[in-house]
């Protein structure tokens, strides 16, 4: 006998998606001044779900004095208590609606229900209920003193959690008293869109939010833009470079959050079946669609078989399929762009001599699809070992002392996360001291919470969003140079 | 009666040293890891043919039980013929898989089910165990000879938590051989074992012992039978059957009172062992108020209505 799960699709009826979206400028959606606009797809089924605005020079100068006005004529004078109340109902509108801003992003994004209604929503709303807490406070985050905010934001987001990503971005800079103008990433712009709508719903003034949709034109703008003081990319490391070349020379401030190549290790002593759990979810959360992903599983040899074993078996009983089902693991790769760089690299890896390795999976006829696979035979040289990924795919390394596993681990020109799994508390320790790398999870992998700052180092960016830290990105004080 | 084991485990239980070294040699638990998952397993979706079909499992799996220093032959045989049809409405309804007395009952419980239901009888001095070996023994031979055909013994937890494993391991060796042909469940306690690597090292200690099964709970202490230590257990049958080919089954025994709970237990069993766990044999529910709402819910997936507490009976 065996028990299958019959399907539990999650309805599409909650949402209600238009048949075209304008950008929202000014506490308005209005029509691009060019008209321009591009399809955006379900990636499950390539099914076409809306057609997105394409923001171009005049939109982008449009939003950015509308920023501008919003900042010195309302927001940025306004009272924090009085910030704080308009944080504090977007927040709960987000609550309100969680179950419909979840089926939209699954639709958009292709990631599973389980994860968008589990993880992402309720994140978003801790982020908003976070910082709303913040606004009247400002003066004792010891940041320094007379904290103020910056002026106008130019904020760019990428596609693997569009509304956390958006949610980390306006929540912390409006908590500081900012404005926005945000661009989300081109395959996932609707939940970004259903945001706008929900700051209409909160009243919130004109121009404080400004959602622009479009492709990395309508970024380069953006960022490139006179007007803006403050520049917040989220991204790959080769846009956030160039982005670091746009704004060199002028006043804006940057903060740049982009790849990783996260070591997780698991050292001999771990609980075993728990750190399977956690590389499963360190690089399978969001089909690996995670900057902070632990692609590169580091296991000490003398365990590496029997974690192996477990993992392969573990691997076993993922669900792949329908996103909106309710017991879907593993949903569909965001773009057939995104799917085609995780082929061309999973390649070079079967070329360069590692042993590719996937679970028995069908995968669906239409839309984006990858298999969970595992490399083992991996070395430090191999390119899936080098380069991020950014899809559903393990390397998997091994070291024999905890000083080898610190050179591998640092050995990358990435340090965004590491994972260390051991039941030895003075090891943690010992590791996370050596670890270069701006997250280190002890026994878990990939949680997030909004009091805790994120971060990289090196190739990973630099600046922290979320936490006390998060809040220092959008904020200037007296004792400048010291907290800029 | 001695059990042999392939190389893997041979050198584990030859002496107390070694056991000790065995048991404490296992992979940690970490509890927060573990409660996770057992939580997530706990969002999957069963609707439909699925839910219909695990709703008959759970029944076939029940351990219709009845522990009261009030029980009486009549309150016995009047569970007992609820065990062979649960629903008088619907002969559809499948029997349990056994019912669950204490020790002098056991005759009063056979006289009723006959072959059609197992007589499994608690033992060794349940439910805490405090009495000799001597009286554990007398306790598990009475029932067996009035027609057990499982034991449910409970584990010396006072011996466990002191770090003497070699008496515990010793005690169900003893148990066990006067078991006779009778399966014997071992009762880990898991209440009283408090953490989740107790209750893995104890699973082991069990199964080397020779036990059929290992089970949770007497359902006197709370916390009974928890997702995290049903994960935990069944993690222990899965290893230990990949060490040596013996398939070891699992009893959650207490607090499970709903389709909605007993249907999350099926699926950690379904997606941490696998569906050759899905059976009677091998998976049980030890539960007295279980079984209603099992038939409830099975009564509105067949009439899309929900009828009631009045429309089950309460034997």
């Amino acid at each position: 006998m065996t028990f299958e799960y019959a399907p539990a699709p999650e309805s599409r009826a909650v949402v209600d998606i238009a048949s075209s979206y304008g950008l929202f400028i000014n506490g308005e959606f209005t029509s691009p001044v060019d008209g321009g606009s591009f399809k955006t797809v379900n990636p499950a089924t390539e099914e076409v779900l809306s057609e997105i605005a394409i923001a171009g020079q005049a939109d982008v100068d449009a939003a950015v004095s509308a920023a501008r006005r919003a900042h010195s004529q309302a927001w940025g004078l306004m009272a924090g208590r009085d910030r704080a109340k308009y944080l504090f109902r977007i927040a709960r509108l987000i609550q309100e609606r969680s179950r419909e801003l979840a089926v939209l992003e699954t639709l958009d994004n292709g990631k599973p229900i389980r994860e968008s209604r589990d993880v992402d929503l309720p994140l978003v709303a801790a982020h908003f209920f976070y910082y709303a807490g913040w606004a009247d406070k400002l003066e004792h985050a010891g940041l320094g003193s007379n904290p103020r905010s910056i002026g106008v934001a130019a904020q760019v987001i990428p596609w693997n959690f569009p509304l956390l990503m958006l949610a980390w971005k306006i929540a912390p800079a409006l908590a500081a008293g900012n404005t926005v103008v945000l661009k989300p990433a081109e395959t996932t712009s609707l939940t970004a869109l259903a945001f706008a709508d929900i700051c209409q719903q909160a009243d919130l003034p004109p121009g404080v939010v400004n959602i622009i949709t479009g492709a990395g034109d309508t970024g380069r703008m953006l960022v490139e833009h006179p007007g803006v003081d403050k520049v917040a990319f989220t991204g790959s490391t080769e846009v956030g470079k160039s982005i670091q070349r746009a704004v060199a020379g002028t006043n804006k401030r940057l903060t740049l959050e982009l790849g990783g190549k996260a070591a997780n290790i698991v050292f001999d002593d771990a609980p075993i079946d728990e750190a399977v759990e956690g590389i499963v979810n360190g690089i399978f959360f969001n089909q690996g669609h995670v900057c902070c992903a632990g692609s590169r599983l580091l296991i000490q040899e003398s365990v590496a078989e029997e974690v192996l074993d477990s993992l392969k078996r573990r691997l076993g009983t993922l669900r792949l399929g329908d996103p909106l089902d309710k017991n879907t693991d593993i949903g569909a790769i965001n773009s057939a762009e995104q799917l085609a760089r995780i082929t061309e690299l999973v390649e070079s890896g079967e070329q360069e001599g590692a042993e590719r390795w996937s679970p028995e999976c069908t995968l669906p006829d239409r839309g984006y699809w990858f298999a969970p696979t595992i490399f083992t035979s991996v070395t430090q040289a191999h390119r899936i070992a080098r380069e991020e990924i950014f899809g559903p795919v393990l390397s998997v390394l091994t070291f024999r002392t905890p000083d080898e596993a610190i050179e591998k681990a640092n050995n990358t020109p990435f340090g965004l996360s590491a994972g260390i799994w051991t039941e030895k508390g003075s090891r943690i320790l010992w590791m996370a001291n050596r670890l270069r790398a701006g997250v280190v999870w002890a026994n878990t992998f990939n949680r997030f919470d909004p009091t805790s700052p994120f971060g990289g180092y090196k190739e990973s960016g630099f600046g922290r969003e979320g936490g006390i830290p998060g809040l220092a990105a959008y904020l200037q004080t007296d004792d400048e140079g010291q907290n800029s | 009666m001695t059990v042999t084991f392939p190389a893997a485990l041979a050198g584990a239980t030859t002496s107390a040293a070694s056991l000790r070294q065995f048991l404490h040699g296992l992979p940690g638990v970490d509890e927060v890891g573990a409660a996770a998952r057992a939580a997530s397993l706990g969002t999957r979706s069963v609707k439909a043919a699925s839910k219909s079909w695990a709703i008959d499992l759970a029944i076939r799996m029940v351990d219709l039980t009845t522990l009261e220093g009030m029980d009486s032959p009549g309150k016995v045989r009047a569970m007992c013929a609820k065990a062979l049809r649960p629903d008088p409405t619907d002969p559809s309804a499948p029997p349990v898989a056994a019912v669950c007395v204490y020790g002098d009952l056991v005759a009063a419980a056979r006289s009723v089910v006959g072959d059609s239901v197992h007589v499994a009888a608690v033992a060794t001095a349940f439910p805490s165990g405090r009495a000799s070996l001597a009286v554990k023994l007398l306790d598990t031979r009475d029932a067996v000879a009035a027609g057990a055909d499982e034991i449910d013994m409970v584990i010396d937890r006072g011996a466990f938590l002191s770090g003497e494993y070699q008496r515990v391991f010793d005690e169900i060796v003893a148990v066990k051989e006067v078991c006779g042909g009778a399966h014997l469940k071992v009762i880990l306690e898991t209440g009283e074992l408090r953490t989740l690597d107790n209750v893995r090292r104890a699973s082991w200690l069990a199964m080397l012992a020779g036990a059929d099964f290992i089970k949770t709970s007497t359902g006197k202490v709370v916390p009974a039978a928890t997702p995290p230590v049903a994960l935990v257990m069944l993690e222990a049958v899965r290893d230990f059957e990949a060490l040596t080919g013996r398939l070891i089954g699992v009893k959650a025994a207490g607090g499970i009172r709903t389709s909605k709970d007993a249907i999350k237990y099926l699926v950690i069993v379904n997606e941490t062992v696998g569906d050759r766990w899905l059976t009677p044999d091998l998976f049980r529910f030890g539960a007295s108020t279980l079984l209603n709402d099992l038939l409830q819910q099975r009564q509105r997936m067949a009439s899309g209505h929900y009828s009631g507490p009045d429309y089950v009976t309460i034997d």
